[in-house]
């Protein structure tokens, strides 16, 4: 089956089977590999992309439900929250191993879009998806706050 | 004594496992002879410096987020007096020959000893670079070297008023012989080493933007992704398949028989994994596990009860009867537990006939090298490993068997040269894969009176570490002597100790977990004094101070985290208590004290843990920092949490979904505290794990509750 979808503002056609789950479409067809496998099953938020701007799990997204919805990945998001988080996880010296930070700050992204200032309970509500083997929890959330204060929140 | 405890490390057993590795694995001439092994020190080995000033550090150890490429450069930009804007790192080659860890004789990182190995040669690399330096720019000037100066990646000769930058001189410095002597500075002058902040991670930009790249990133023209089916229960062999059903799958290729399984060929990922569901396979179950975990631990309880293999301290004392007094008894139960690193094993292969390229996240880059070359029948120097940043380890990619670098070779040479291949674990089969931390049980004796402990008494149960892989020489009288580390000598003056191993078998496959013995040790150890110490009617923090007169760092450590926590006791108002534990792992010393309490869904909330390290000369003392957050987290979240439960001789469970981690919402405030050392470097990467699961159980202990049994403390209906 062909697919037309829309990711980080490109249309791309994938012939792929309809079951064939986002995530390894955009790793394996369009070689976009910042957004990670963890689990296979939504339950460590290392493939944490945006469709239309909210975070979602490409990992249990067959490639038949995206639709003309937008995909963006770590590799294109953008913006001043984008950009504060980044440059906040850069000098917090967030990641260790780094392997799921790409979906870290795809989710914080998203949370400080929807909340400027989150509180320390908003943010464990929407960074709760995402696994960090090597605990970088407390880093994080320090992250975010500063994320937070620079975006003027 | 300390210097002789340390020979019962892991880092001692991996150096005598060097030399067996070596000499048995390895066609490499001249390995044999590794204990002889000279250390290293040329800066063309180690430092690659481009025309745009930019100095990559050639790093012999693989970052998986310890920071060892940022220590390496921090070290080496130190001695070279270079601008930390310049610095960069890389992964070095696989090549023993050049980038042996100097305790272990082979191409390895672990036993948290990166920069207990390495410090002092990084410092040499660094200061022959400079000398090179200023002696290329001294000839290029016509003045003397003396006369030269090196600030921050600018070298001036003030009395001509002439300045240049590295690039310039580079090249001419490379060709200039290696100086035979460099004088070291004084670390008084350090201006890198041990300031906070005065450097940040040299990875974190790119794994903060997804353009870090990882072997499961690995994409090549006309590369096929496998996965393999491995056998349900542990011990069990491929006996046959039918793949007919595998082959209709789209993109599907081609399946193999392997050693470990059934390989499944596809065009993509998805392919893969849709062939390997739909293929039909057969084993020989012949060899295979065939119990549950609750039926080892009955094992394991009954060859406690008997007398086991004396270790450690009275060792050679004969048996006493235990003193008069009031006795306490405990038992101590511990699951078998995944390393789950966030990125699955994973590997890339280009086997053309005559030489074998591969691309992972090799940990014994030797041992991986010659265990691919054997499986293809190449020489050693045929074989080229690639380091490839990798996503998490926590001992599961330092494997002593090499197994997955097997896998990896065997699915290349299967579907013939000259088809590049990347072999993917999902992540069920990286949970139900074995490799675990042993499961192992704990029973402990202890005698108190008069308002002291008299007698220990300690029977440890559970697999070898070493037994039936190629570190076995390494066990001397058939002890094993990291499965009982922290357990067999105490940081406490008991005079009437004895410990007792018990080596179990089973075809489950172990390996070392994040802090290795101290993982388990740690735990029985540290509850159990704590017990004995309540019995006895003393304080937690000052009751271990009064025994710890022989061990001064970890009475450092202790006071260090009491002060910081403002300990008072082990209430803490508000319906929270506290605990505290200390350990001494891989010779770095760290106290501990959480803050717990029970949540409204009746699980333990831990919510606050204070933690003083003495890892001697710090580097970095904020990668020290987050090496003690995440180990703690870590500690955390399989303490109250995780377990791989074993049910007919195979794992039941696959995922995150049932395997539970810590997740931000559970992870609590972590405090660090520094004890300033001029010791020599020793490791941060494991030594934040051990003192967690017991400061959390004795926290527990304060709630009324009894210090948890069995863990997971939050167990699974």
């Amino acid at each position: 089956m062909t697919y037309q979808i829309k990711v980080n503002g490109t249309e791309h056609s994938v012939d792929a089977d309809e079951d064939t789950p986002l995530l390894w479409v955009l790793r394996d067809w369009l070689h976009l590999t910042g957004t990670k496998f963890g689990c296979g099953i939504a339950r460590c938020g290392a493939c944490t992309v945006h469709m239309d701007g909210q975070p979602l799990r490409s990992c249990t997204l067959p490639v038949s439900a995206v639709g003309t919805s937008e995909i963006t990945t770590i590799e294109a998001v953008e913006g001043p929250e984008a950009k504060a988080v980044q440059e906040a996880w850069v000098a917090h010296d967030v990641p260790q191993c780094g392997y799921c930070q790409s979906g870290q700050v795809m989710s914080a992204v998203a949370l400080l879009r929807e909340v400027p200032k989150p509180s320390d309970r908003d943010i464990d509500l929407a960074m709760n998806g995402n696994i960090c083997r090597c605990a970088t929890y407390v880093r994080i959330r320090a992250a975010i706050h500063a994320a937070s204060e620079k975006l003027g929140g | 004594m300390a210097a002789a405890d340390l020979t019962l490390s892991r880092r001692a057993a991996l150096q005598g496992a060097g030399a067996l590795v070596l000499g048995f694995l390895l066609p490499l001439k001249g390995a044999r002879a590794q204990g002889a092994r000279p250390v290293v020190t040329a800066p063309n080995a180690f430092l690659r410096i481009a025309a745009d000033d930019s100095v990559t550090v050639l790093v012999k150890h693989i970052e998986f987020g310890q920071g060892p490429w940022t220590a390496a450069a921090t070290v080496i930009a130190e001695e070279l007096d270079a601008d930390w804007a310049q610095m960069r790192a890389e992964h070095a080659p696989a090549n023993v020959a050049l980038y042996a860890n100097t305790l272990m004789g082979m191409q390895a990182t672990g036993g948290s000893s990166a920069m207990a190995e390495s410090y002092d040669q990084m410092r040499v690399v660094g200061a022959k670079a400079r000398a090179m330096l200023v002696e290329a720019a001294a000839n290029a000037w016509q003045v003397k070297p003396a006369e030269i100066r090196v600030e921050k990646g600018v070298i001036s000769h003030p009395p001509t008023k002439r300045a240049g930058r590295f690039g310039q001189f580079a090249e001419a410095a490379a060709k200039l012989p290696e100086p035979a002597s460099v004088t070291l500075k004084d670390p008084a002058t350090f201006t890198l080493i041990g300031k906070d902040r005065s450097v940040g991670r040299l990875d974190s930009l790119a794994k903060s933007t997804g353009k870090a790249i990882f072997t499961i990133d690995i994409h090549e023209p006309g590369m096929l992704t496998v996965v393999v089916a491995h056998p349900p229960r542990f011990g069990a062999k491929p006996a046959s398949f039918d793949a007919t059903d595998a082959l209709k799958v789209k993109g599907v290729v081609a399946v193999k028989q392997i050693g470990s399984g059934f390989a499944v060929y596809a065009e993509n990922m998805w392919a893969a994994i849709k062939g390997r569901s739909a293929l039909k396979t057969v084993w020989d179950n012949s060899a295979a596990e065939t119990r549950s975990s609750d039926q080892m631990f009955a094992d394991y309880r009954a060859l406690a009860a008997k007398p086991g293999r004396p270790v450690g301290t009275n060792k050679d004392a004969p048996a006493r009867p235990l003193p008069q007094g009031k006795l306490v008894e405990a038992e101590f139960l511990l699951p078998y537990l995944a390393h789950a690193p966030m990125e699955p094993l994973d590997g890339y292969m280009l086997w053309d006939g005559q030489t074998a390229k591969a691309r992972f996240g090799s940990q014994l880059q030797t041992a991986d090298q010659g265990a691919i070359a054997r499986v293809f029948g190449l020489p050693m120097e045929k074989v080229f490993i690639e380091t490839m940043l990798a996503g998490g380890s926590f001992g599961r990619r330092a494997q002593t068997t090499a197994h997955f670098a097997v896998e990896l070779a065997e699915v290349a040479k299967a579907i013939g040269p000259n088809k590049p291949v990347k072999l993917v674990w999902t992540r069920e089969d990286d949970i139900r894969g074995g490799y675990y931390r042993p499961l192992f049980y704990h029973r402990l004796q202890g005698v108190v009176a008069g308002g002291r402990i008299l007698a220990w008494r300690n029977q440890v149960v559970g697999q070898s570490f070493m037994k039936g892989s190629p570190f076995e020489a390494m066990m001397h009288d058939g002890v094993d002597p990291i499965v009982t580390e922290g357990a067999d000598e105490l940081l406490y003056a008991i005079q009437d100790f004895r410990c007792e191993a018990h080596y179990a078998e089973s075809p489950i496959p172990t390996l070392w977990w994040r802090s290795v013995g101290h993982t388990h040790t740690g735990y029985a150890v540290e509850c159990f004094v704590d017990r004995l110490l309540e019995e006895a009617g003393q304080d937690p923090v000052q009751g271990r101070l009064a025994l710890m007169g022989e061990k001064p760092r970890a009475a450092g450590v202790l006071k260090a985290v009491a002060e910081l926590a403002g300990w008072k006791g082990r209430a803490a108002g508000n319906g929270r208590a506290r605990g505290v534990a200390v350990c001494e792992s891989f010779g770095s010393f760290v106290a501990q004290i959480a803050e717990v309490s029970i949540g409204d869904n009746g699980e333990p909330r831990v919510h606050k843990i204070w933690c003083a390290v003495d890892c001697g000369r710090v580097v970095n003392p904020d990668i020290v920092r987050a090496q003690m957050e995440g180990g703690i987290g870590y500690a955390v979240g399989h303490t109250l949490y995780a377990e791989v439960p074993i049910v007919n001789g195979g794992a039941a469970i696959g995922n995150f979904d049932e395997y539970r981690s810590l997740r931000i919402n559970e992870m609590p405030e972590v405090e660090v505290v520094i004890v300033p050392s001029s010791e020599k470097p020793t490791g941060v990467g494991e030594p934040g794990v051990p003192p967690t699961a017991p400061a959390i159980a004795n926290a527990l202990a304060a709630l009324g509750r009894e210090r948890p049994s069995r863990l997971p403390v939050v167990r699974r209906a």
